[in-house]
């Protein structure tokens, strides 16, 4: 919440976010090949669950979170944004998972 | 608010200009009026639509007190005969559904339009006309709700619609679609309203004013919208779940089907609990501006009110399950929930603390509004005490659902939210409306009311111990008991305290209409107030300020009219202008070109669609269809239709179009 | 919900005044649009939360396992990941002004994002066939739900896609319209993320 640049600054810093870490196109399309990859090692994982045993839904979410993350962070260009866009999302992220963590554990989810 | 006037004459007065259709209707004309119902229908001002949240709920207040006396009627003899069973348990649900969502939050929605702009020195909010739609939505959301009473009898399940008793089998009438589909379409407002007030007060501060130089109003109201942003989707998703049970036939709540019933009490309370807050805090943010003007002091320990506020709205999110202590959710689970509520009365306690100390010491005027603050103070804490033996979870079993528990939250709502809206009402209508309200009458009308809520709730602490269920239609003379704990002389005695509330609520609408004919214009600063709000008109103009003022302290206001001539630690304030002078030097320096955004047909079409959508659910899918094809063309109007009106608004046609608006001077 | 989405974004474009002013410096309605997809994943939150409760609550011979046709929905997602990647790229056109650009990666967009709703109404009817109605049980209905709301949001997201490019065309060249783009651009990226989890949590996860 420690945004309250005076008017008469803010302009000029509003500019730089604007100009400053813009990726390139290519860069763009390497992410979305990662991505790509990414989506067909998981695909290849659910033909191969016994291979994996106890850590198949361990490394799954991790990559789910890593094709998240990754999306959120470069495509929706979050990490180069401004800090308080990040707040408001990440606040409404995080309070969605806790609570409905919460929720579904009342409810002995994870239990099995 | 159209503000085509244009030119300037030379008094600064606004001539207002011919208006010739658009091009961007076709052949209608982009609404321009400045007078009359037009004017009302499709403003997009601030203040405006802060008045029409006010007065809606207002009415609504009315109405769900008329619903409450009707449930006390029936409770003050055993064996009433006034409601049947059906009827009762309509009156309950609506009761609450009209004092929670058609009363207390739009309440506070209309204080937060109209003064969260005010207070932070904008010319209005971000989004104006989101802001139209928001209201709109709330009232036909609010009127849809209560035309069930018309179509076959409203809601019955209570106002937390707990499954079974909201499904089908248990609730054959529509009055649960009705309130369902209901609930959806004010979401909207809240949703819309939440961002639009969160984008405002983020972005369109004066000049100078970082966040802890705000109003103290402004930043709980902006906790309030913080938590609705993130509770209203929960409701929604219970909501529509509901509605997909209820109207194609899912199993989401249903035992026999297999399904958890308790999946809803989860929904509904973690939107539940955060709600209470959304309730309290406005009102909590009113007395905190009351209480120093009518103290003559600063508010006390302002970074620890507003830290203990938002320490309210962060924990508000860990506790919803101290609703569910009695539904077998397993010890863990309670004990975490019973020490996360407890800890709820820290931040509670600070913020009293906080009043009191602003109180102690201070030159204490005892007008209306401050007596309702101090209520609030009094009323709220007995609220609080109460609450906190609910926390305890094994006493919160013996209390779930008795009367004790009615007790408690009506000292929390009523002693509370009420009270704070009371004292905001007669803090703030010399600024909304030019009038001060008659003191002989508030007085009467602030200690008919806390007669009148003691005697109505205080009993219920006794009723509910001693055993009594709510929501039981009638109560028996067998069960009643003996003596001092005799429950029908209790249940006598609130519905009389009911009747006394009844008519102190009422005695506000006698002030209203006989002050505004008795009194002449209120003076422009008759509180000798410290925030920016009062550094206007009384009523403000359309722009607000005439220069957006730049701030330097906390209480901007009262800083401008007072000096400090103390030395070092020790302050002395000598006052050095009058709010005139202020108010003079702000016109003398007013600023060239003003931008307003103008008014639109759009926001009120939109919101129309929506309870013909909702009638379409409930009756014919064909509706669904119409409704939904007014939504579309509204939005494609909406996203075509400039901000400000184009050159061809005006006639004569402006050189840049738009709203500018020269203020002439001197 | 997706009203919200709608104006938000519409909003903007008219309002040419909106980011020199403001205290922050910030747009009203970047800020607006994350606002709204922060509350955004408390809905589906609590859609994904029920489906996940549900999700093993069906008859024997109609549940996942049946169902699931993992080659295809593979490939539908592959379709969505690749309409965030085209949408990339009609945002950094838009920065550079180039209308002609944006407008074919809008439309890529759209048409990936109708290819993946039409891929989604195919399984639907697939899994109608196959005996799984709304009402079934616990797990279609939350099944249906979950991915339901999910569908819309991709349909209202096409719908405003096509918008933008009309407004393109219609308007001036050169004109800035990058923060537009951008806006829709965010819920459309939006809209992939929740299908990220949406694909692993409900398809690749075994029931």
């Amino acid at each position: 919440m420690a945004t309250d640049t005076q008017p008469a600054t803010h302009s000029d810093a509003a500019h730089d976010d604007a100009h400053e870490e813009h990726w390139s196109d290519l860069s763009y399309i390497k992410l979305a090949i990662a991505l790509a990859l990414v989506t067909a090692l998981e695909i290849a994982m659910s033909y191969t669950i016994g291979f994996w045993g106890p850590l198949f839904i361990p490394v799954l979410l991790l990559l789910m979170v890593v094709k998240f993350m990754a999306v959120v962070l470069f495509f929706m260009h979050l990490k180069f944004d401004n800090r308080l866009f990040s707040i408001m999302f990440y606040m409404g992220l995080i309070l969605a998972i806790v609570v409905y963590f919460i929720a579904l554990l009342t409810f002995r989810f994870f239990d099995a | 608010m159209a503000l085509i006037e244009r030119p300037a004459t030379r008094d600064g007065g606004l001539v207002p200009a011919v208006v010739t259709p658009s091009s961007s209707y076709g052949v209608f004309r982009r609404p321009v009026e400045t007078k009359g119902w037009k004017s009302w229908l499709f403003t997009i001002d601030h203040k405006k639509l802060g008045i029409m949240y006010g007065v809606t709920a207002i009415f609504f207040f009315f109405l769900g007190g008329f619903e409450a006396l009707l449930i006390r009627a029936q409770l003050a003899t055993n064996e009433g005969t006034i409601l049947s069973a059906d009827k009762y348990n309509q009156m309950f649900t609506m009761h609450a559904t009209t004092m929670v969502f058609l009363f207390v939050m739009p309440m506070a929605a209309a204080f937060a339009n109209y003064f969260v702009p005010l207070q932070i020195g904008a010319r209005d909010v971000a989004f104006p006309r989101i802001n139209a739609f928001g209201f709109w939505c709330f009232l036909f959301g609010a009127i849809f709700i209560n035309t069930s009473w018309f179509l076959g009898g409203a809601a019955d399940g209570g106002w937390f619609m707990y499954a079974p008793n909201s499904s089908v089998p248990f609730s054959p009438t529509s009055g649960i679609d009705f309130w369902t589909l209901g609930l959806q379409i004010t979401g909207i407002a809240s949703l819309t309203g939440a961002i639009n007030l969160i984008v405002t007060v983020i972005n369109m501060r004066a000049p100078g004013m970082s966040l802890m130089k705000m109003p103290i109003f402004t930043w709980m109201i902006l906790i309030v919208q913080f938590l609705l942003l993130f509770a209203i989707p929960v409701i929604t998703v219970a909501l529509f779940l509901l509605m997909f049970q209820r109207n194609f036939d899912a199993t989401f709540f249903s035992v026999e089907a297999g399904a958890d019933p308790l999946l809803w009490q989860h929904l509904f309370w973690i939107f539940g609990h955060p709600e209470v807050y959304i309730l309290i805090l406005p009102s909590f943010g009113i007395v905190s501006e009351v209480l120093p003007v009518f103290s003559k002091k600063p508010l006390f320990g302002y970074p620890l009110v507003v830290f203990s506020g938002a320490a309210i709205g962060f924990v508000g999110w860990g506790v919803w399950a101290h609703h569910m202590f009695a539904s077998g959710l397993g010890p863990i689970s309670v004990a975490v929930f019973s020490v996360a509520t407890m800890a709820i009365a820290i931040p509670t306690g600070v913020k009293i603390v906080n009043w009191i100390m602003t109180m102690w010491g201070g030159k204490l005027v005892f007008t209306t509004a401050m007596l309702f603050a101090i209520g609030l103070i009094v009323q709220f804490t007995i609220g609080g005490l109460s609450g906190v033996t609910h926390a305890v979870a094994p006493s919160d079993t013996q209390q779930t659902d008795t009367y004790y528990i009615v007790a408690h939250f009506h000292y929390v709502l009523f002693g509370g939210a009420v009270l704070g809206i009371f004292s905001g009402l007669y803090y703030w209508w010399p600024k909304m409306f030019g009038k001060l309200l008659n003191e002989t009458l508030g007085k009467w009308n602030f200690w008919l009311m806390i007669i009148g809520m003691n005697l109505t709730f205080g009993p219920m602490h006794i009723i509910g111990l001693q055993g009594q269920p709510r929501r039981m239609y009638q109560t028996t003379d067998a069960r009643a008991g003996e003596g001092f704990f005799n429950l029908n002389f209790w249940n006598l005695v609130a519905s009389i305290g009911s009747l006394i509330l009844g008519i102190g609520a009422f005695l506000f609408v006698i002030n209203v209409f006989y002050s505004h004919r008795k009194n002449g214009p209120a003076p422009l600063d008759p509180w000798d107030a410290r925030s920016l709000e009062w550094m206007t008109a009384s009523p403000p103009k359309e722009h607000n300020f005439d220069a957006i003022p730049t701030v330097h302290h906390l209480d901007e206001f009262f800083h401008r009219k007072y000096e400090d001539r103390g030395e070092g630690e020790h302050h002395e304030y000598h006052q050095v202008a009058t709010a005139e002078d202020v108010l003079a030097e702000q016109e003398a320096n007013a600023d060239k070109h003003i931008h307003l955004p103008s008014p639109s047909y759009w926001p009120i079409v939109l919101a129309f669609g929506l309870p013909v959508m909702a009638y379409g659910v409930i009756y014919n899918i064909w509706l669904i269809v119409v409704g939904g094809a007014i939504v579309m063309a509204a939005m494609y109007g909406w996203g075509l239709e400039p901000a400000t009106a184009t050159p061809d608004d005006y006639d004569p046609p402006t050189p840049e179009g738009g709203a500018e608006l020269e203020v002439a001077h001197g | 919900m997706a009203d919200t989405a709608v104006h938000a974004a519409t909003d903007h474009g008219h309002d040419d005044h909106g980011t020199h002013h403001t205290t922050t410096g910030l747009s009203n309605n970047k800020l607006a649009m994350w606002l709204f997809l922060g509350s955004e994943c408390l809905l589906f939150g609590g859609l994904i939360s029920t489906y996940m409760l549900y999700r093993g609550r069906h008859s024997e011979n109609l549940g996942p396992d049946q169902l699931w046709d993992i080659p295809f929905t593979s490939a539908s997602s592959f379709v969505l990941l690749m309409s965030s990647l085209t949408m990339v790229l009609a945002v950094t056109a838009a920065k550079r002004r180039d209308d002609r650009n944006t407008s074919l990666w809008l439309t890529v967009t759209a048409m990936l994002g109708a290819l993946f709703v039409a891929g989604q109404i195919y399984e639907f009817t697939v899994f109608y066939r196959e005996g799984l109605g709304f009402t079934t049980s616990l797990f279609s209905s939350s099944f249906y739900t979950l991915t339901g709301f999910h569908g819309v949001h991709v349909t209202v997201g096409v719908i405003m896609l096509l918008s933008v490019v009309g407004i393109l065309m219609k308007r001036r060249t050169g004109e800035d319209k990058s923060e537009l783009v951008e806006m829709v651009g965010l819920y459309w990226h939006f809209v992939d993320i929740v299908w990220i989890l949406i694909f692993t949590l409900v398809y690749l996860i075994p029931a």
